[in-house]
């Protein structure tokens, strides 16, 4: 699993449930997930539990914070440095 | 009832408490009774000297605190109102609130300073500022400042005033329809009448351990801060970050023992969600109120089963009154039943009636506004003649009855149930939106040309604000764009879930932008 493809993932899963009629284009690796305020306190909750389910790891508390999900390429690194931790 | 102050009671509880902590800033420190008493001495003779008099308001522009917590109560001993304003909301909004009730002095964080004084400037006022340092390391700045002067010169300067019952303690600013925040102005005997109501209620003792979830500037403050302040008890801050984090708040709850927790409706659904409460020792929890919006029963239901032991409380009422109605979940909640529980009968020290849009009082059971009448009711919306003379309504005996806004019927025992709005303010997260305060947030947008905002009911979220938007020219904005425009315009929890872009709004026949019609449009 390359970092494009989780990349890809959660683009899509947070373009079809936090942006609903979104141009996909307009969501970038720069785009600011957090503080810019595409994904408040409730969505991150949500996208926390999505990337849970759908790699099969588990975030611990402190991990759940604009530096780790702010971005579609910290979310990546996240997901990978736990894929690579469980194998 | 009685004509104390706010400051007064914490004094007396200091006298009887003085080594027992008051506050508990997890992480960050702790501050006994006698320490808070003394401290807000210093603080009120600091204020003083900086023009601060009796009657005046000043602003508190800063994070949750122990600092901020001392700030309180040296405001108060000055005499003057405090004005709690979201460190976290966009700094013009807070300059706005600031700059409308013409506060005397603002004390406030380092970080928030240079900004704010930038916005007060373009508004053509800059009160003097009193700057501090944010708490870090368990140091706790305005604290150690005060300690240091106690040091040096223990002799008190000015004596505590005592502004009476009727001095303004504090002044709330809430979402307003017109796009401007309004200010609700409350008085000691508004804030003590209800704290009186809440210990003769809810019995609270000096080992009880209180949480203060709701920031500063939200009226469930109130009793987060002075039930237990009254009464010998422990207040445990939670921050605006840990308060809407439900993996580390948590287990916090259990470590710190919180007896009485108090929030919105929420936070707790997301405890129960994803907070893995099963994991955890809550056995010291004996009341959990909830307040600020309709807590959807599948998600009280979750709750009760993780936490079944503690009395559940669903306390209701609009910042102007506080909590006006109060209703005791049963200790076991029906598996049929799916419609919210009842707001609950009248507080004792208030008066309560449902009326039509004459203000007749309408037979039980029919539905009308809620109106209240007491010491709690606010003495009116600062420096708003005409919003003063429609919120109120004045009965032949004298009495001025505040108009809720809230649709309600009365059931037989005397419970009232909440039916909707009479007008477009929705709770969001708890939170108070005027969704023409969201319209106009938007209609600055340099590419709107017209812009309307509807909220509609949903399962998890209560509800979903939906904001339309036709374009001035050329292409419209990303949706991204928008929500970025909002965080630097609106509070947080005003933010729209949703953005459609049309060529043009839909209108009714007499040129109306038709909310109807945009309720139904995908």
């Amino acid at each position: 699993m390359t970092n494009d493809e989780i990349m890809r993932t959660v683009k899509e899963y947070i373009l079809k449930t936090f942006l609903p009629g979104e141009d996909p284009k307009a969501l970038t690796e720069s785009t600011q997930l957090i503080t810019g305020g595409v994904l408040d306190s409730l969505a991150t909750l949500e996208l926390v539990s999505f990337i849970e389910q759908q790699y099969g790891i588990e975030l611990q508390a402190h991990e759940v914070d604009a530096a780790n999900l702010g971005t579609l390429p910290a979310i990546a690194a996240l997901v990978q440095s736990k894929v690579v931790a469980r194998t | 009832m009685s004509d104390t102050t706010l400051h007064r009671m914490m004094e007396t509880a200091a006298h009887r408490f003085p080594d027992r902590t008051a506050v508990d800033d997890p992480g960050k420190g702790t501050m006994t009774y006698q320490d808070l008493a003394r401290l807000s001495d210093k603080l009120r003779d600091r204020l003083a000297g900086m023009g601060v008099k009796p009657g005046d308001r000043v602003g508190l522009y800063m994070a949750k605190s122990i600092d901020a917590i001392v700030s309180i109560f040296g405001i108060l001993k000055t005499g003057a109102a405090y004005v709690p304003v979201d460190p976290g909301a966009p700094a013009p909004r807070c300059a706005y609130i600031l700059n409308n009730c013409s506060v005397r002095v603002i004390i406030t964080e380092r970080r928030l300073a240079d900004e704010l004084t930038g916005e007060l400037t373009a508004l053509g006022s800059v009160p003097p500022l009193f700057i501090i340092d944010e708490p870090r390391d368990g140091v706790l700045p305005l604290s150690r400042l005060l300690q240091a002067e106690d040091e040096k010169n223990p002799a008190p300067v000015v004596a505590s005033a005592d502004p009476g019952p009727d001095g303004l303690a504090y002044i709330l600013y809430t979402s307003g329809s017109t796009g401007k925040p309004k200010g609700v102005m409350l008085t000691h005997r508004c804030a003590v009448s209800y704290v009186d109501w809440c210990s003769a209620v809810f019995l609270p003792t000096p080992e009880d351990r209180f949480s203060s979830h709701a920031p500063l500037h939200f009226d469930l403050s109130i009793l987060d801060i002075y039930v237990p302040l009254k009464h010998g008890a422990t207040l445990i801050l939670i921050g605006e970050e840990l308060g809407k984090d439900p993996l580390n708040l948590a287990p916090l709850i259990a470590e710190k023992r919180i007896t009485v927790w108090y929030s919105t409706p929420s936070i707790l659904s997301l405890l129960a969600q994803y907070g893995k409460l099963a994991r955890h020792d809550y056995s010291a929890l004996r009341f959990v109120f909830f307040a600020g919006e309709v807590f959807p029963v599948p998600q009280l239901r979750a709750l009760h089963a993780l936490w079944p032991h503690p009395r559940y409380f669903n306390l209701y009422g609009p910042t102007e009154t506080n909590v006006c109605t109060y209703y005791e979940v049963p200790a076991q909640i029906p598996p049929e039943r799916t419609e919210p529980f009842p707001i609950g009968k009248t507080c004792e020290h208030l008066e309560c009636k449902v009326v039509d849009l004459d203000g007749s009082t309408v037979p039980r059971g029919a539905e009308g506004e809620l109106v209240v009448w007491g010491p709690g009711v606010m003495i009116g919306y600062w420096n708003l003649p005409e919003q003063n003379a429609a919120a109120f309504m004045v009965d032949p005996d004298g009495k001025k009855w505040y108009h809720t806004g809230d649709l309600v019927v009365e059931e037989p025992n005397g419970d009232y149930i909440f039916h909707g709005r009479r007008d477009r303010m929705v709770k969001r997260r708890g939170y108070r939106v005027e969704l023409g305060e969201i319209e106009a947030g938007l209609a600055t947008h340099p590419q709107a040309k017209e812009v309307a905002v509807v909220a509609l009911p949903d399962r998890d979220a209560g509800v979903r604000i939906k904001a339309f938007l036709s374009i001035k020219n050329g292409k419209a904005p990303s949706i991204i764009e928008m929500k970025q425009f909002c965080m630097e315009t609106l509070p947080k929890y005003m933010v729209p879930d949703v953005f459609t872009f049309l060529e043009a709004l839909p209108r009714t026949s007499t040129d109306k932008i038709d909310y109807q019609k945009l309720k139904e449009t995908n």
